[in-house]
Protein backbone atom coordinates (compact mmCIF):
# COMPACT_ATOMS: atom_id res chain seq x y z
CA UNK A 1 0.00 0.00 0.00
CA UNK A 2 2.98 2.39 0.94
CA UNK A 3 4.36 1.61 -1.99
CA UNK A 4 1.19 2.19 -4.65
CA UNK A 5 1.10 5.48 -2.94
CA UNK A 6 4.63 6.37 -3.03
CA UNK A 7 4.22 5.91 -6.87
CA UNK A 8 1.50 8.02 -7.26
CA UNK A 9 3.19 10.99 -5.46
CA UNK A 10 5.85 10.57 -8.08
CA UNK A 11 3.65 10.72 -11.23
CA UNK A 12 2.01 13.79 -9.29
CA UNK A 13 5.33 15.27 -9.09
CA UNK A 14 5.81 18.02 -12.07
CA UNK A 15 9.36 17.32 -13.91
CA UNK A 16 10.27 21.25 -13.67
CA UNK A 17 9.64 23.72 -11.29
CA UNK A 18 7.66 25.98 -12.26
CA UNK A 19 8.56 29.90 -11.54
CA UNK A 20 5.40 32.17 -10.08
CA UNK A 21 6.14 35.41 -10.05
CA UNK A 22 4.77 37.48 -6.88
CA UNK A 23 1.48 38.95 -7.70
CA UNK A 24 1.68 37.50 -11.39
CA UNK A 25 -0.90 38.62 -14.08
CA UNK A 26 -2.69 41.25 -11.39
CA UNK A 27 -3.44 44.43 -12.67
CA UNK A 28 -5.69 47.52 -11.85
CA UNK A 29 -6.60 49.87 -13.97
CA UNK A 30 -8.62 53.40 -12.65
CA UNK A 31 -9.38 56.53 -14.31
CA UNK A 32 -5.85 57.90 -15.16
CA UNK A 33 -4.10 55.47 -13.71
CA UNK A 34 -2.58 51.83 -14.78
CA UNK A 35 -0.93 49.72 -12.56
CA UNK A 36 0.76 46.80 -14.09
CA UNK A 37 3.15 44.04 -12.72
CA UNK A 38 6.47 44.22 -15.13
CA UNK A 39 7.56 40.96 -16.62
CA UNK A 40 10.69 39.25 -14.65
CA UNK A 41 13.98 41.00 -15.51
CA UNK A 42 17.94 40.49 -14.09
CA UNK A 43 19.06 42.73 -11.68
CA UNK A 44 21.99 43.39 -9.78
CA UNK A 45 23.11 45.44 -7.17
CA UNK A 46 26.53 47.27 -8.00
CA UNK A 47 28.91 48.71 -5.61
CA UNK A 48 32.19 50.03 -6.87
CA UNK A 49 34.39 52.44 -5.84
CA UNK A 50 35.09 55.68 -8.38
CA UNK A 51 38.30 54.05 -10.32
CA UNK A 52 36.01 51.26 -11.31
CA UNK A 53 33.06 53.20 -12.85
CA UNK A 54 35.05 53.16 -16.25
CA UNK A 55 36.02 49.51 -16.96
CA UNK A 56 32.15 48.52 -15.38
CA UNK A 57 30.50 50.66 -17.14
CA UNK A 58 32.15 49.47 -20.76
CA UNK A 59 31.89 46.13 -19.66
CA UNK A 60 27.57 46.48 -18.64
CA UNK A 61 27.50 48.90 -22.23
CA UNK A 62 25.60 51.41 -20.08
CA UNK A 63 27.39 54.50 -18.56
CA UNK A 64 26.96 54.67 -14.89
CA UNK A 65 25.39 57.65 -13.47
CA UNK A 66 27.38 59.67 -10.96
CA UNK A 67 24.91 62.38 -10.54
CA UNK A 68 22.42 61.70 -7.28
CA UNK A 69 19.24 61.05 -8.79
CA UNK A 70 19.91 60.24 -12.38
CA UNK A 71 19.67 56.57 -14.34
CA UNK A 72 21.09 55.94 -17.63
CA UNK A 73 19.16 53.29 -20.31
CA UNK A 74 20.82 51.52 -23.55
CA UNK A 75 19.46 48.12 -24.92
CA UNK A 76 16.59 47.28 -22.46
CA UNK A 77 19.37 47.90 -19.89
CA UNK A 78 19.27 51.04 -17.14
CA UNK A 79 21.43 51.77 -14.27
CA UNK A 80 19.84 54.19 -11.27
CA UNK A 81 21.98 55.98 -9.43
CA UNK A 82 20.93 54.55 -5.47
CA UNK A 83 24.04 56.19 -3.27
CA UNK A 84 27.65 57.63 -4.69
CA UNK A 85 29.18 54.07 -4.83
CA UNK A 86 25.87 51.95 -5.20
CA UNK A 87 23.90 51.19 -8.10
CA UNK A 88 20.72 49.24 -9.26
CA UNK A 89 21.07 47.59 -12.57
CA UNK A 90 17.85 46.28 -13.88
CA UNK A 91 18.20 44.27 -17.21
CA UNK A 92 14.60 43.62 -19.27
CA UNK A 93 16.64 41.87 -22.31
CA UNK A 94 17.37 39.29 -21.10
CA UNK A 95 21.00 39.46 -20.86
CA UNK A 96 22.90 38.75 -17.55
CA UNK A 97 24.68 41.79 -16.24
CA UNK A 98 26.30 39.48 -13.23
CA UNK A 99 28.03 37.64 -16.23
CA UNK A 100 29.45 41.46 -17.53
CA UNK A 101 30.46 42.21 -14.14
CA UNK A 102 32.84 39.27 -13.53
CA UNK A 103 35.00 39.94 -16.34
CA UNK A 104 35.91 43.07 -14.98
CA UNK A 105 39.13 43.17 -12.99
CA UNK A 106 38.74 46.20 -11.07
CA UNK A 107 37.61 45.99 -7.74
CA UNK A 108 33.72 45.75 -7.44
CA UNK A 109 30.30 43.91 -5.85
CA UNK A 110 28.29 43.15 -8.00
CA UNK A 111 24.92 40.97 -6.08
CA UNK A 112 22.18 39.12 -8.29
CA UNK A 113 18.89 40.48 -6.93
CA UNK A 114 16.71 39.49 -9.34
CA UNK A 115 14.23 37.52 -7.16
CA UNK A 116 14.46 39.82 -4.69
CA UNK A 117 12.39 42.37 -6.39
CA UNK A 118 8.83 43.41 -8.01
CA UNK A 119 8.63 45.61 -10.00
CA UNK A 120 5.57 47.36 -11.05
CA UNK A 121 4.78 49.73 -13.78
CA UNK A 122 2.69 53.05 -12.78
CA UNK A 123 1.26 54.93 -15.99
CA UNK A 124 -1.49 57.23 -16.86
CA UNK A 125 -1.39 60.98 -16.56
CA UNK A 126 -2.51 60.93 -12.56
CA UNK A 127 0.28 58.11 -12.14
CA UNK A 128 2.39 60.70 -9.99
CA UNK A 129 -0.58 61.66 -7.89
CA UNK A 130 -1.47 57.61 -7.22
CA UNK A 131 2.11 57.33 -6.10
CA UNK A 132 2.26 60.23 -4.00
CA UNK A 133 -0.53 58.59 -2.53
CA UNK A 134 2.67 57.12 -0.12
CA UNK A 135 5.70 58.60 -1.05
CA UNK A 136 6.68 62.36 0.20
CA UNK A 137 8.82 63.32 -3.03
CA UNK A 138 8.24 65.98 -5.14
CA UNK A 139 7.22 64.28 -8.15
CA UNK A 140 6.72 67.15 -10.32
CA UNK A 141 8.69 67.37 -13.84
CA UNK A 142 11.10 70.25 -12.68
CA UNK A 143 11.87 68.03 -9.79
CA UNK A 144 11.80 64.61 -11.03
CA UNK A 145 12.31 64.51 -14.51
CA UNK A 146 11.71 61.94 -16.85
CA UNK A 147 15.51 59.41 -16.16
CA UNK A 148 14.88 60.65 -12.81
CA UNK A 149 15.18 57.78 -10.00
CA UNK A 150 15.45 57.77 -5.96
CA UNK A 151 15.22 55.09 -3.40
CA UNK A 152 12.54 56.56 -1.14
CA UNK A 153 9.52 54.68 0.66
CA UNK A 154 5.79 54.39 -0.05
CA UNK A 155 4.02 54.19 3.02
CA UNK A 156 5.88 51.75 5.18
CA UNK A 157 8.04 50.46 3.08
CA UNK A 158 11.17 50.85 0.73
CA UNK A 159 10.94 51.51 -3.05
CA UNK A 160 13.19 52.54 -6.06
CA UNK A 161 10.99 54.89 -8.05
CA UNK A 162 12.12 55.42 -11.55
CA UNK A 163 10.65 57.79 -14.17
CA UNK A 164 10.43 56.17 -17.55
CA UNK A 165 8.24 58.71 -19.26
CA UNK A 166 6.43 62.01 -18.00
CA UNK A 167 3.39 59.73 -16.95
CA UNK A 168 5.19 56.78 -16.28
CA UNK A 169 7.17 55.14 -13.48
CA UNK A 170 8.60 52.08 -12.24
CA UNK A 171 8.17 50.89 -8.65
CA UNK A 172 10.91 48.15 -7.74
CA UNK A 173 9.99 46.76 -4.10
CA UNK A 174 11.16 44.02 -2.28
CA UNK A 175 9.55 40.52 -2.95
CA UNK A 176 7.70 40.42 0.23
CA UNK A 177 6.85 43.92 0.77
CA UNK A 178 5.20 43.36 -3.13
CA UNK A 179 1.32 42.74 -2.02
CA UNK A 180 1.70 45.84 0.78
CA UNK A 181 3.07 48.43 -2.14
CA UNK A 182 0.31 46.95 -4.81
CA UNK A 183 -2.82 47.15 -2.57
CA UNK A 184 -1.29 50.60 -1.29
CA UNK A 185 -0.96 51.52 -5.26
CA UNK A 186 -4.10 50.32 -6.18
CA UNK A 187 -6.18 52.64 -3.59
CA UNK A 188 -3.83 55.71 -3.91
CA UNK A 189 -4.69 54.89 -7.56
CA UNK A 190 -8.74 55.02 -7.02
CA UNK A 191 -7.97 58.25 -5.16
CA UNK A 192 -5.89 59.76 -7.77
CA UNK A 193 -8.59 59.27 -9.89
CA UNK A 194 -11.35 60.36 -7.98
CA UNK B 1 7.28 67.47 6.97
CA UNK B 2 10.49 69.02 8.06
CA UNK B 3 12.73 68.87 4.62
CA UNK B 4 16.47 67.86 5.46
CA UNK B 5 19.46 68.41 2.69
CA UNK B 6 21.17 65.51 2.78
CA UNK B 7 24.92 66.03 1.71
CA UNK B 8 25.14 63.12 -1.00
CA UNK B 9 21.92 63.67 -2.85
CA UNK B 10 22.97 67.25 -2.77
CA UNK B 11 18.99 68.28 -2.20
CA UNK B 12 16.20 68.32 0.26
CA UNK B 13 14.28 65.32 0.82
CA UNK B 14 11.40 64.34 3.21
CA UNK B 15 12.61 63.73 6.71
CA UNK B 16 10.65 60.26 6.84
CA UNK B 17 13.76 58.91 4.51
CA UNK B 18 15.90 60.08 7.19
CA UNK B 19 16.89 58.60 10.98
CA UNK B 20 18.81 59.91 13.64
CA UNK B 21 21.58 58.54 14.57
CA UNK B 22 22.61 59.75 17.86
CA UNK B 23 25.32 62.63 18.91
CA UNK B 24 28.19 63.94 15.96
CA UNK B 25 32.07 64.01 16.77
CA UNK B 26 32.73 61.42 19.46
CA UNK B 27 35.57 60.08 18.84
CA UNK B 28 36.61 56.25 19.96
CA UNK B 29 40.06 55.95 21.67
CA UNK B 30 42.84 54.27 19.57
CA UNK B 31 43.63 52.65 22.86
CA UNK B 32 40.18 51.03 24.22
CA UNK B 33 41.22 48.69 26.61
CA UNK B 34 44.15 51.09 28.17
CA UNK B 35 40.49 53.70 29.19
CA UNK B 36 39.72 53.90 32.69
CA UNK B 37 36.19 53.04 33.70
CA UNK B 38 35.40 56.67 33.86
CA UNK B 39 36.97 57.58 30.47
CA UNK B 40 34.66 55.37 29.11
CA UNK B 41 31.98 56.03 30.36
CA UNK B 42 31.76 59.41 29.49
CA UNK B 43 32.22 58.01 25.73
CA UNK B 44 29.98 55.37 25.82
CA UNK B 45 26.98 56.46 27.63
CA UNK B 46 27.61 60.35 28.36
CA UNK B 47 25.86 62.93 26.32
CA UNK B 48 25.50 66.79 25.72
CA UNK B 49 21.99 66.73 25.29
CA UNK B 50 22.01 70.17 25.24
CA UNK B 51 19.07 72.98 24.67
CA UNK B 52 19.50 74.48 21.71
CA UNK B 53 22.23 73.84 19.01
CA UNK B 54 23.20 70.51 19.11
CA UNK B 55 25.64 68.58 16.24
CA UNK B 56 24.17 65.05 15.02
CA UNK B 57 24.50 61.72 13.25
CA UNK B 58 22.17 61.45 10.19
CA UNK B 59 21.59 58.54 8.15
CA UNK B 60 19.87 58.79 5.09
CA UNK B 61 18.61 55.57 5.33
CA UNK B 62 15.73 55.14 2.37
CA UNK B 63 17.37 57.33 0.13
CA UNK B 64 21.18 56.73 -0.39
CA UNK B 65 21.79 55.23 2.93
CA UNK B 66 24.49 57.43 3.57
CA UNK B 67 25.36 58.59 6.97
CA UNK B 68 26.05 62.28 7.16
CA UNK B 69 26.12 65.47 9.99
CA UNK B 70 23.48 67.67 10.78
CA UNK B 71 23.42 70.61 12.81
CA UNK B 72 20.15 71.14 14.51
CA UNK B 73 18.31 73.31 17.08
CA UNK B 74 16.74 71.34 19.85
CA UNK B 75 14.31 73.80 20.45
CA UNK B 76 12.79 75.01 17.05
CA UNK B 77 13.85 71.57 15.40
CA UNK B 78 15.17 73.49 12.84
CA UNK B 79 18.18 71.79 10.40
CA UNK B 80 20.80 74.97 10.61
CA UNK B 81 23.12 72.61 7.97
CA UNK B 82 24.44 70.00 6.65
CA UNK B 83 27.50 68.42 5.76
CA UNK B 84 29.33 64.76 4.93
CA UNK B 85 30.68 62.77 7.33
CA UNK B 86 34.15 63.14 8.18
CA UNK B 87 34.47 66.56 7.83
CA UNK B 88 35.41 68.77 10.55
CA UNK B 89 33.01 70.25 13.24
CA UNK B 90 31.86 73.84 10.97
CA UNK B 91 33.52 76.50 13.57
CA UNK B 92 31.55 78.93 12.14
CA UNK B 93 27.91 78.97 11.33
CA UNK B 94 25.77 80.30 8.98
CA UNK B 95 24.20 83.47 9.91
CA UNK B 96 20.20 83.22 8.99
CA UNK B 97 20.00 79.70 10.43
CA UNK B 98 16.39 80.13 8.36
CA UNK B 99 18.35 79.22 5.10
CA UNK B 100 19.91 75.66 4.96
CA UNK B 101 23.06 75.95 3.87
CA UNK B 102 24.61 73.94 0.79
CA UNK B 103 28.64 72.72 1.65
Amino acid sequence: MAKAAAKTNASAMPSTAERRPALAGRSVSATGVKLEITPPAERISLRAPEASLAALSKALGVTLPTKPKTSATKAGRTALWLGPDEWLIIDEAGKDPLADCAKVAALHSAVGISHRNVAFSVTGPAAAAAINGGCPQDLSLEVFPVGAASRTILGKSEIVLLRSGPDAFRVECWRSFSDYVFTLLSEAASDAAA
Amino acid sequence: MLLIRCPYCEEERPELEFRNAGEAHIARSTNMAGESDDDFEKFFFIRSNPKGVIYERWRHMHGCARFFNAVRDTVTDKFIMTYKAGEPKPSKLPKNSNEVVAK
